[in-house]
């Protein structure tokens, strides 16, 4: 397949080839630096950001002591009115294993792992975290419809992790303020 | 210039043929978690099945593919037999013993903890040994890239080195670097712990350290591909290659920005901060740079082709291709599923929407249609180009080579589109089975079935793969001549040092990684109470 012609008026040609290709090199960079700006931008303005802060905690001493004792799990309402779930996540169950939430609420979900990798992820939702032991997981987040929601473990925690499928109940602000006047912490068993 | 055949052949039967198993046991796992398969009544079958084909097409089969490429491209793109032809035989058989020994674990449930290992989890240490030794093997091929670029420079001072050995150099070099994060979590990590010699793991650390290794080594899978961009596609069907230099841009843009990347796999974890996070996102929209590049450049080199066989018109040229070329067709097939890819690749790298897709069956989707369609029907193309130069016979099943090409590009489409649409509607990655009669979950059922189905396509599709370049190994003989690489618009007579070495955009690499990875890292590691308990598994 010879191309012979093809380098006669060579250096015409190739600055036309080179002045493209700059314009197209141009161009992909302002794509570049826009798609960062934008995250920038929402991650600044709209506080929209993945966890920012690393926090610790011991898996072989989390029943015994601190705030993932099993008496501490589930929902709590606090006094400014926003409501922190603790969870946590073990082979091959969540606990709570049915988590329960009132809508049009800013909650913090906080929760860790007992032993190997696991993974929160509410369908239906953007609220998607991993749990890795050792280390506190910590998500904002606020549902605007009430109904039940799936929560699937979505990291491989070996042999029994098809089974390990949690639930979130969204329940009416009102019913969940009356449900909590009791104080401690709610999950949705007693419901 | 091909002298070691048998040595490239080698590498390419091998990679085809573990490719083949994996690719087998890839389609029943699409069957058997789908609404048309039976509940496993043993779970750990499936993990077992997916650590084996992960740990195939992730480690084992990209990478043989790259160096038998590699050692093609040393040998007649320099016009040089191979220096360290030994070494080379050394590398492949380390990779044969590396493969079994990891694989005999696996096979016997000792090991399913996925390729991409989740310590705390730790499986038999033999699993472990495999992976390194497959790696050791591989980093063989790197030093013999290098060597043989350096000889070929000490007896052609100053020219040009061909563009797709500077990319096939560049390649090894990011491999090389790649491996590294993976091999400081097995060897300072997990293999002690799998020996027995400690107890605890710092998971935290573990998967920063595999995020180092997970994001670039796509880049090293794709390498292979993107120099048949380059260098093959233009020459096969009748045009230039439009820019050399630009060209040699995109391969150093690989090579500098492929590794400071790899945290935006972590958005989601808590060990990691939210300004190296930002930081990784950033650098990972520069990654699209030079594929932005490559797939400008490309179109214009296909033009060039089409407008040399009467092409006219703004779009009209498009029509002169030569569609009825395998290599046309592959880089056509290759194209869309790269750019389907590489779209969804933009919403994995987002600092605020990898939360809506984030290990959801979207990402599985999304690396299938990138590194097994994108790339892999590129491997087949590179494969079927070289034959004919390897075994001195003929392809002569071109129509067949046309179906199987059609038919892998259709399967990969079904395959993964339902795929990426599960993801959408958050069902969760690697599970054994799904309760399709819960009524939130059976919306899925109908994408699922079709993603087995195009795994069926796939697996036809690759059956035939293998059947053509089999029938090649006897078809009558023919002199393919000497291999050749495309020629540029203007090929060049003197290349800028920059544009012509490595040394700088290596150190510029290697620094990089430094201050995206060096602080996060220091931070874990010194930092206390962190190592937890590990978690054994094995087939009781």
């Amino acid at each position: 397949m010879s191309v012979e012609g093809a380098h006669s008026n060579g250096s015409a040609s190739a600055e036309v080839a080179a002045r493209v290709e700059r314009r197209w090199a141009t161009i992909a960079v302002i794509i570049v630096v826009m798609m960062a700006l934008l995250a920038a931008f929402a991650g600044i303005h709209r506080a929209t950001m993945p966890q920012p802060r690393v926090e610790t905690t011991d898996p072989s001493r989390l029943h015994l002591t601190g705030e993932f004792v099993e008496s501490n799990l589930g929902s709590m309402l606090e006094a400014n009115g926003n409501v922190t779930v603790r969870a946590i996540g073990q082979q091959y169950s969540f606990t709570p294993a049915c988590i329960v939430v009132p809508a049009d609420t800013p909650i913090t979900l906080r929760a860790t792992s007992a032993d190997v990798v696991h993974g929160i992820l509410i369908q239906g939702t953007n609220v998607n975290t991993m749990l890795v032991p050792g280390y506190i997981s910590e998500q904002l987040m606020r549902f605007t419809k009430t109904g039940d929601y799936l929560m699937p473990c979505q990291e491989f925690c070996s042999f029994g992790h098809e089974g390990m499928w949690g639930k979130v109940k969204v329940i009416d602000k009102t019913d969940f303020a009356n449900r909590a006047k009791g104080g401690g912490r709610l999950s949705c068993v007693g419901q | 210039m091909l002298v070691n055949r048998k040595l490239i052949l080698a590498h390419f039967w091998l990679a085809f043929a573990v490719f083949g198993i994996a690719l087998t046991l890839g389609a029943w796992q699409m069957f058997i978690r789908s609404p048309i398969g039976t509940w496993l009544s043993n779970p750990e079958l499936y993990y077992r099945s997916l650590t084996a084909h992960g740990t195939v097409m992730g480690y084992v089969f990209p990478t043989l593919v790259a160096m038998g490429f590699g050692y093609a491209i040393s040998e007649s793109a320099l016009e040089q037999r191979l220096v360290g032809v030994r070494w080379a035989w050394a590398g492949f058989w380390l990779i044969v013993v590396g493969a079994i020994m990891a694989m005999v674990p696996i096979a016997l449930g000792r090991a399913s903890v996925l390729y991409t290992f989740y310590p705390p989890l730790i499986g038999n240490v033999f699993y472990y040994l495999g992976v390194v030794l497959v790696v050791v093997g591989s980093w063989i091929w790197v030093a013999l890239m290098s060597v043989n670029l350096r000889v070929w420079r000490k007896a052609h001072p100053g020219a040009p080195v061909p563009l797709a050995m500077f990319a096939n150099v560049a390649g090894s070099y990011l491999w090389a670097w790649t491996a590294v994060g993976a091999a400081l979590e097995l060897l300072l990590q997990i293999i002690p712990v799998a020996a027995g010699l400690k107890a605890t793991i710092d998971a935290g650390l573990a998967r920063v350290f595999f995020s180092w290794t997970l994001h670039a080594i796509v880049y090293f899978w794709l390498m292979p591909t993107y120099i048949a961009y380059y260098t093959i596609v233009p020459r096969a069907i009748g045009g230039r290659i439009y820019s050399d230099s630009m060209a040699r841009i995109s391969f150093i843009l690989f090579l500098v920005v492929a590794m400071p990347i790899g945290m935006h796999h972590t958005f989601a974890d808590p060990q990691v901060g939210a300004g190296f996070k930002f930081i990784h996102s950033a650098f990972t929209a520069l990654v699209a740079l030079p594929t932005l590049l490559t797939v400008f450049t490309i179109c214009a080199s296909v033009e060039i082709a089409a407008r040399l066989r009467g092409g006219r018109g703004m779009f009209g040229w498009i029509g002169a291709l030569p569609w009825d070329n395998p290599m046309m067709l592959a880089l056509a097939f290759s194209f869309v599923m790269l750019g389907f890819g590489g779209a969804g690749g933009l919403i994995n790298m987002s600092y605020q929407l990898d939360a809506s897709i984030h290990n959801t069956q979207w990402i599985t989707g999304h690396f299938h249609l990138i590194f097994g369609g994108a790339i892999v029907i590129m491997y087949f193309a590179i494969a079927y180009d070289l034959w004919p130069h390897l075994t001195g016979r003929e392809l002569i099943d071109i129509r067949l080579i046309r179906t199987q090409l059609w038919l892998w590009f259709i399967g990969m489409i079904v395959t993964t589109f339902p795929w990426h649409w599960v993801g959408i509607l958050g069902m969760p990655r690697r599970m054994a089975y799904f309760d399709f009669g819960d009524p939130a979950i059976a919306p899925q059922a109908l994408s699922v079935t079709l993603s087995a189905i195009g795994g069926f396509i796939l697996l036809a599709s690759g059956i035939m793969f293998i059947v053509i370049l089999a029938r090649g190994m006897r078809a009558p003989q023919v002199d393919a001549g000497p291999y050749r690489f495309a020629l540029a618009v203007h090929q060049p007579t003197t290349v800028p040092v920059a544009l012509n070495t490595h040394a700088l955009w290596v150190a510029l690499m290697i620094a990089l990684t430094l201050t995206n990875y060096g602080y996060p890292i220091l931070n874990l590691a010194l930092s206390e109470g962190t190592s937890v308990p590990a978690v054994y598994v094995g087939a009781q």
